[in-house]
């Protein structure tokens, strides 16, 4: 409990490093609106991946619809900011999106996550899709068109902060008893069972959990990007996001975020090569899984407990 | 009762496209177990090959047909070697993304060399419709279905009359065990893919003929719709891939004719997670219990 504390308070402290560190860049100039761009981008999809990651790499549930619950929580912000355009307004609707996303989870998962592997992959990958459609047909959400005009009100320090608290919580989540649970679903189901760990509710509450932070990245990216329509959540987006867990490696929190980072300087870059930026990029994309066939980081996880416990260990001797 | 007609000859001539296709995703997932989602950029190159012989060669359709079959089998072949060979040991999920990744190239490579625009592709064959107790019949229909037809027996008959499609058999079910008795698992899996990738190729063909216009894009949504169709008959059995197609086509014609053409898709994904709840396995698939 204290070492959990402990590790928790570094990480703090990693955190208020960073922003400070971004901060200063921004004051000194470093950091113009493209970067600042860039490294929203990367945080939002941080915020996606590690959701996914828990669901996929933690729990071993294939899902391949990430982007509809980002919908979800898009579409909730950009329809009540629009009305209430204040920063309160934005963390209300940020709320509604999470409460919705959770009992759209609840309606997938309940029945689809009896299914195995392939199968609930292509069976999420259909919910998704349900719910792009609804929304690329229904009035409120204005149809096919989007909504544009969302007031800005997520900044880059909202998007940091918010990066910040779901990666403490997801990963506080994954070393408590539930995380203990989920993994062992991962290894071994019928096992799991046997233990008496209940499989089908704790593989909910990871679906669920991983659906509401894609609500908060869905909230977040359509208060910074402003302009929000279905097809950018289509199946390619929730590919889009699968790709970043699997490229870190899949079960790894610190390969998240390498790989957010990586694809999202790689895209950054690549901007300047117009067409031939999609074929470097899935060229890329192939070699990293034919020579790192587990991703960037394999399950390799940055962990300042485990330091201190080498620290402690090596002084004993 | 015209209008059901006429909906059930629409319904059959798309779904033995999707049937087509999906027969490569059934094969390709029965012996490998990867989703190979390049499978419907291969459809989409048959489609431009088809495109480039007629226009520049002047060929007639059936030798436009086959040789895209050809074209798209060795494709698939080369594909399977350069990407999907090194992996096939490790885990499934990595696999997965080099698919995705093969078929952003593919995409993009067309694009890239020829151009995103959309084609209009040659009319080899002169459309003429034929008017039956009121339903319109156009050639190119009974030709789509009729190929398809012929394809997928001559497809059931490699894989039940021949000794490759007893090796592909054979590995679908144990490739350790496969190997054993001297079956070259290399040789199988190629030969699979050369399979599937023809279908595919033939598919690509089919449609440029009936929608009249081909672009770099046009494989991303047949091939989902296609692996739906495969999952819903049940994946890795080949019947089950041909009437997933079938009930894939009928359902977007059906759904399109009662006014809900939004809804298509969704209707399509819904009743995929249906079939999935009731029958986990597919309709032809087996429901293999998980022993301890």
């Amino acid at each position: 409990m204290k070492a959990t504390l402990k590790a928790n308070a570094v990480w703090l402290g990693v955190m208020i490093l960073g922003f400070v560190a971004i901060d200063t860049a921004e004051l000194v100039g470093v950091v113009n609106p493209f970067i600042e761009n860039m490294l929203v981008t990367i945080g939002i999809n941080v915020i996606l991946a590690t959701g996914l990651n828990l669901i996929i790499g933690f729990s071993g549930q294939f899902s391949l619809g990430h982007a509809g619950f980002m919908a979800v929580g898009a579409y909730a912000t950009g329809i009540i900011t629009q009305s209430i355009a204040t920063p309160l307004g934005f963390y209300l609707s940020m709320m509604v999106g999470i409460v919705v996303a959770i009992i759209a989870a609840l309606i997938v998962g309940m029945p689809t996550l009896r299914l195995r592997g392939d199968y609930l992959a292509i069976a999420t990958m259909g919910a998704a899709e349900i719910i792009r459609i609804l929304i690329n047909n229904l009035k409120i959400t204005n149809g096919a068109a989007g909504l544009f005009n969302i007031p800005a009100l997520a900044s880059w320090t909202t998007v940091y902060t918010l990066m910040c608290v779901t990666t403490i919580v997801t990963v506080n989540f994954i070393h408590s008893r539930g995380g203990r649970a989920v993994m062992a679903i991962r290894e071994d189901e019928i096992a799991a069972e046997a233990m008496g760990i209940n499989t089908t509710r704790w593989k909910l509450a990871a679906f669920v959990f991983g659906a509401a932070t894609a609500a908060i990245g869905g909230s977040l990216h359509a208060a910074y990007i402003q302009t929000i329509a279905p097809n950018d959540f289509n199946i390619m987006a929730s590919i889009a996001i699968l790709i970043i867990v699997v490229l870190g490696g899949v079960g790894s929190i610190t390969g998240t975020f390498v790989a957010a980072i990586v694809l999202g300087v790689l895209d950054t870059i690549l901007q300047n090569f117009g067409t031939l930026r999609m074929i470097i990029y899935s060229l890329a994309l192939i070699l990293i899984m034919i020579f790192k066939p587990t991703g960037l980081l394999g399950n390799w996880e940055l962990s300042f407990k485990r330091l201190n416990h080498h620290k402690e260990a090596s002084a004993h001797e | 009762m015209q209008t059901i007609g006429q909906q059930l000859i629409n319904g059959l001539s798309l779904g033995s496209i999707y049937a087509l296709l999906a027969l490569g995703y059934t094969m390709v997932y029965g012996i490998i177990k990867l989703i190979n989602f390049a499978h419907g950029d291969i459809y989409m190159l048959g489609a431009f090959w088809g495109y480039y012989v007629i226009n520049v060669l002047h060929v007639n359709f059936i030798v436009a047909l086959l040789s895209a079959m050809v074209f798209c089998a060795l494709v698939g072949v080369v594909i399977e070697a350069v990407a999907y060979r090194p992996l096939r040991h490790s885990p499934r999920i990595t696999a997965l993304i080099t698919a995705i990744g093969v078929s952003f190239l593919l995409e993009n490579g067309m694009s890239y060399l020829f151009t995103a625009n959309t084609r209009n592709f040659p009319q080899v064959i002169k459309t003429t419709t034929w008017h039956f107790a009121g339903m319109h019949i156009s050639n190119i229909q009974v030709l789509i279905l009729g190929t398809a037809c012929l394809l997928m027996l001559i497809l059931e008959l490699i894989i039940k009359r021949t000794k490759m499609g007893k090796a592909m058999r054979a590995v679908s079910v144990d490739p350790t065990a496969a190997q054993l008795v001297g079956i070259n698992l290399n040789h199988t899996i190629s030969f699979t893919f050369a399979l599937g990738s023809a279908m595919a190729g033939a598919a690509g063909v089919l449609i440029g003929l009936y929608y009249n216009s081909i672009d770099p894009l046009m494989g991303m949504t047949p091939g989902i719709k296609a692996f739906v169709a495969a999952v819903i008959g049940g994946i890795g059995s080949v019947p089950g891939a041909s009437l997933g197609g079938f009930i894939i086509g009928l359902l977007e014609t059906g759904v399109q004719a009662i006014g809900l053409s939004a809804y298509k898709d969704a209707v399509v994904y819904v009743v995929l997670i249906v079939i999935l709840l009731v029958l986990p396995a597919g309709i032809f698939g087996k429901n293999v219990k998980e022993k301890v």
